[in-house]
């Protein structure tokens, strides 16, 4: 398999720059005779596809939802980093690409995240030209905050609902191009297969989700920006929709998916209630600004809590365990997301844990809100404030920070987050694997593009928080509209694709095939049924620790899973109209594949590094523990036509501009 | 353990958009008050899919109240009883044992029913595309962000406008199935934002244009859109954007 880089030449702080003068360019009038399809409307998706538009390209676009602006980048809440050293705090290009490659543990390449580091600043600028209202502070210029792993404020943010206003004003840029005619939108589609004629990627195969149609489009590159493959979890904090098909589709039709077995999972969600449950949800990393992470320090507390006898506002200061300012002073409560999770986890396991469950700690805003009250009362001028008065206006504050955070976490947990402490515990949240892709951000299949959450490349073994939004609009924005024109420059003479090959026939019916054979089986379970049971393996065995034995154990209970799936299942209704079980099945039916290969990463990578952890490989505190020497690669598995046995490929990672060392937040 | 709930769950079900519909009654029984809304048909449509029969058709997504999916009328009432919430952050507390719970989807003219409580809302998307852009290209090659202060009164209210989440609440619950507020939401956004003035006249000529085309209603300021907006968005916004279209139409062009 080949898996060259391209890695430009030249200083690391040139290379972007040397490759877009000599990057091919695609005339204005050859543009308009060449197709590119964009699957996924997300913040790289949207970005992409109103770019390429603009630039004169004829786009396709499809999402799942019923409109592109649904995507689940609309979730995101904290922020977006970008190094625009407003604050004048010591920020820096240098800076934000060191902070980003010492957060992946050392797993990702330098060029690329250099290159992120790069751009971050234009997609602010681009972002306000667009409309998006960020936050600002009194003198009408840009706030920004603080998000976990570093030690600048480089975060800029819209309340807890970034990632909708990033969003919907990528959105609105797509919908610009939508209504010049310029963008295709095919809203409600699924992409079901890559169609690859003489090596490149040339089409796919799409089933209309209200009609139930199965459609072919062609064109000259596919790009997908289909998000992360958290669901394999079942429970995430990822939507209901959020999936790996079509990523795994172009992975079995010869793309190499690196990485898999990153997983991000974060360190503040709200806790699992029950078996009903269908998904978790996610109280941004910027909490952690304000917040602060406790249990108590004596087991009769956490007895007396659980059995509802105390309240955490009687804990007395002395007795409670703020963990993190304890472990890590340098960082405290902004530690990285694997290190806080696992810090959670670690105090749970102890029998800390302070809900019934046992899988709980606190997150308490009450010493943020005195902070700010104080503050407050000295602005408005109010001496001799009393306590009361401190607390109302230290709550104003905080409410206009993270208002509708609290909001949804009191409709969920039924508490007032205002006056009681949060609770808190880890979920999976971000995969930092993805399809291996390039410095252009092409897959190893010709033409097949990967952008966003979908690729593997800038995290490492673990993303910083607010840096998922910056990837996405930079791949979207201003990487992607520059490469793929290096690539199309060659196909300025292929003419129209047609679809009635005979690559387009196999595609076809290998997918018609697929939904022949679920929609025939006489099974007796729903789809849930199998999710669940794989989501339990994943998260026991191959979630926040992992060791030898479960990895195992995990394999052989994954491959039961898949063929019970296929013996059992039962979709109900016909394929020839909108049929949400149908969706489920296939989508399901790629995560039990994808959950393998998932285990056999993580049971080959023999060390620690950022959200992988090996309990065999810790170091003696506690922290994850690498091998640099045998395992500074990158793992890219390539498919082999059977899912228990993928060949894995390696592409060695070499840090020439920042020293290599043991990760430390102390 | 406690004892879940019992309900009688009275649900529209419609084969596709051109045969008609009826409310069929499902009893569910033992569910939970910590389950949300959906979860509950969650564990509905398990149940049927166990018989072999059809389970309801719904739009969810995110299920923390953000992408605008879901979209369900619970009796009577758009995201049901609870004020500042879409139906996915309903919880099953806020009913009560015994209870018989009507569910139904959007009903408007524009949002044409695909399936059982499903409808299609590319009306939306549609209005959006007449206007609801800054004709920015997407360069990078712009001011810099901080260029243009932006006083933060102003910034605020760009962005509670700009919190819409274009769940269509608004248009299902006006009875003459209006879309004023989400229309105005975005013209808002824009016209309180400097980035947004150079095409402030067309922009609202546009938006109202093709909102008209798609067949909402008129505004006659009865205020319940506002009401049950799960996103609080304020029927000032429709003020708002009435002054800016009666200013684009009587201005002159120069």
């Amino acid at each position: 398999m080949n898996l060259n880089a391209k890695i430009p030449d030249g200083p690391l702080d040139q290379k972007w720059t040397k490759y877009k003068n000599t990057a091919r360019l695609v005339n204005p009038a050859n543009k308009r005779s060449i197709d590119v399809i964009v699957v996924g409307t997300g913040l790289a998706g949207a970005s992409a596809a109103a770019s390429l538009a603009e630039m004169g390209y004829k786009v396709k676009a499809l999402c799942f939802q019923d409109s592109p602006r649904r995507a689940h980048s609309i979730a995101a809440q904290g922020g977006i980093n970008a190094a625009k050293n407003y604050m004048n705090d010591g920020d820096s290009t240098f800076r934000l690409f060191y902070d980003t490659i010492k957060g992946g543990d050392y797993r990702a390449r330098e060029a690329n995240v250099y290159r992120l580091a790069e751009v971050s600043a234009n997609i602010i600028d681009q972002c306000v030209a667009q409309g998006v209202p960020f936050a600002r502070d009194y003198g009408g210029l840009l706030d920004n905050r603080s998000f976990g792993g570093t030690q600048v404020s480089r975060t800029f943010y819209a309340k807890g609902q970034t990632g909708q206003q990033l969003l919907l004003g990528a959105y609105s840029a797509l919908s610009r191009q939508v209504g010049k005619g310029n963008v295709e939108m095919l809203n409600r589609h699924e992409m079901l297969d890559v169609v690859i004629i003489d090596g490149k990627a040339r089409g796919i195969i799409a089933r209309n989700l209200v009609t139930g149609a199965i459609e072919r489009h062609s064109a000259h590159a596919v790009v997908l920006c289909t998000g992360g493959y958290g669901n394999v979890f079942f429970l995430s904090t990822n939507a209901m929709g959020s999936n790996v098909t079509a990523a795994w589709r172009a992975h079995k039709r010869g793309a190499a998916f690196g990485n898999p077995c990153y997983t991000q999972i974060h360190p503040t969600c709200i806790p699992v209630s029950g078996d009903h449950q269908s998904k978790l949800t996610l109280m941004s990393e910027s909490l952690r600004n304000d917040g602060r992470i406790w249990v108590p320090k004596k087991k009769e507390d956490v007895e007396a809590i659980r059995a509802k006898r105390l309240k955490p506002q009687d804990i007395k200061e002395e007795d409670r365990d703020y963990y993190l300012e304890r472990r890590y002073p340098a960082f405290g409560n902004l530690v990285p997301r694997d290190i806080a999770s696992r810090a959670a986890k670690e105090r749970c396991d102890e029998g800390y844990g302070v809900n019934a469950t046992g899988e709980a700690v606190y997150l308490d805003f009450s010493s943020a809100i005195v902070r700010y009250g104080k503050a407050q009362a000295n602005v408005k001028g109010i001496h001799n404030a009393t306590d009361q008065q401190i607390i109302e206006l230290g709550t104003k504050v905080v409410e206009e920070k993270y208002g509708n955070l609290f909001q949804m976490y009191e409709q969920i947990v039924a508490e007032n987050p205002y006056k009681t402490p949060m609770m808190i515990y880890p979920a999976v949240h971000y995969t930092m694997g993805g399809l291996w892709v390039d410095y252009e951000l092409m897959t190893n299949v010709p033409g097949l593009y990967a952008c966003g959450e979908a690729n593997f490349s800038d995290h490492g073994a673990n993303r910083l928080g607010a840096s998922a939004l910056m990837q996405g609009l930079a791949d979207g924005y201003f990487v992607l509209p520059y490469t793929i024109g290096n690539y199309l420059a060659d196909e300025i003479r292929t003419g129209k694709i047609p679809t009635n090959s005979p690559e387009f026939d196999a595609a076809e019916k290998n997918v018609r095939d697929q939904i022949n054979r679920i929609m025939n089986n006489k099974g007796t379970k729903p789809v849930d049924h199998f999710h669940k049971r794989l989501g339990k393996v994943m998260w026991d065995k191959c979630g926040m620790g992992r060791n030898e034995k479960g990895l195992k154990e995990a394999i052989t209970e994954i491959r039961k899973i898949r063929e019970d799936f296929y013996q059992d299942v039962r979709v109900p209704g016909t394929a020839d109209y909108m049929n949400q079980e149908l969706e489920k099945a296939l989508r399901v039916a790629d995560f039990i594949e994808l959950g393998e290969l998932m285990c056999i990463d993580a049971l080959e990578r023999k060390e620690s590094c950022g959200g992988h952890f090996r309990e065999e490989y810790q170091t003696e505190d506690g922290e994850a523990l690498r091998d640099d020497n045998q395992f500074m690669y990158v793992a890219a598995w390539e498919w082999s036509g059977d899912p228990s046995s993928p060949k894995l490929n390696k592409e060695p990672l070499i840090y020439e501009n920042i020293k290599v060392q043991q990760r430390s937040y102390k | 353990m406690e004892k879940g709930m019992n309900l009688k769950l009275k649900i529209w079900r419609q084969k596709n958009t051109n045969e008609q519909g009826k409310i069929v009654e499902y009893p569910v029984s033992n569910v939970s008050p910590d389950m949300s809304f959906l979860e509950m048909i969650d564990v509905l449509n398990d149940s049927l899919v166990a018989k072999g029969e059809e389970p309801v058709a719904f739009d969810h997504d995110c299920r923390e109240g953000i992408c605008g999916m879901c979209s369900m009328f619970i009796n009577g009432e758009a995201h049901g009883p609870n004020r500042g919430v879409t139906t996915c952050q309903l919880h099953m507390r806020s009913f009560k044992e015994g209870e018989t719970i009507y569910i139904e989807p959007w009903r408007s003219e524009a949002f044409p029913v695909i399936k059982d409580l499903m409808v299609d809302r590319g009306a939306f998307d549609r209005i959006q595309q007449a206007g609801g852009f800054v004709s920015v290209n997407t360069s990078g090659r712009t001011l810099d962000a901080n260029a243009i202060p932006i006083p933060k009164e102003d910034a605020d209210k760009a962005f509670d406008a700009a919190t819409c989440i274009g769940c269509g609440a608004c248009a299902a619950t006006c009875p003459n199935g209006s879309a004023m507020l989400f229309v105005a939401a975005k013209v808002s956004q824009f016209a309180l934002l400097p980035q947004g003035q150079v095409e402030r006249k067309e922009r609202v000529l546009n938006m109202v244009k093709q909102m008209d085309e798609e067949g909402f209603g008129n505004c006659s300021n009865i205020g319940a859109c506002e009401v049950q907006c799960p996103k609080n968005i304020s029927i000032e916004v429709i003020a708002r954007m009435n002054r800016e279209y009666l200013m684009a139409n009587v201005k002159p062009e120069n």
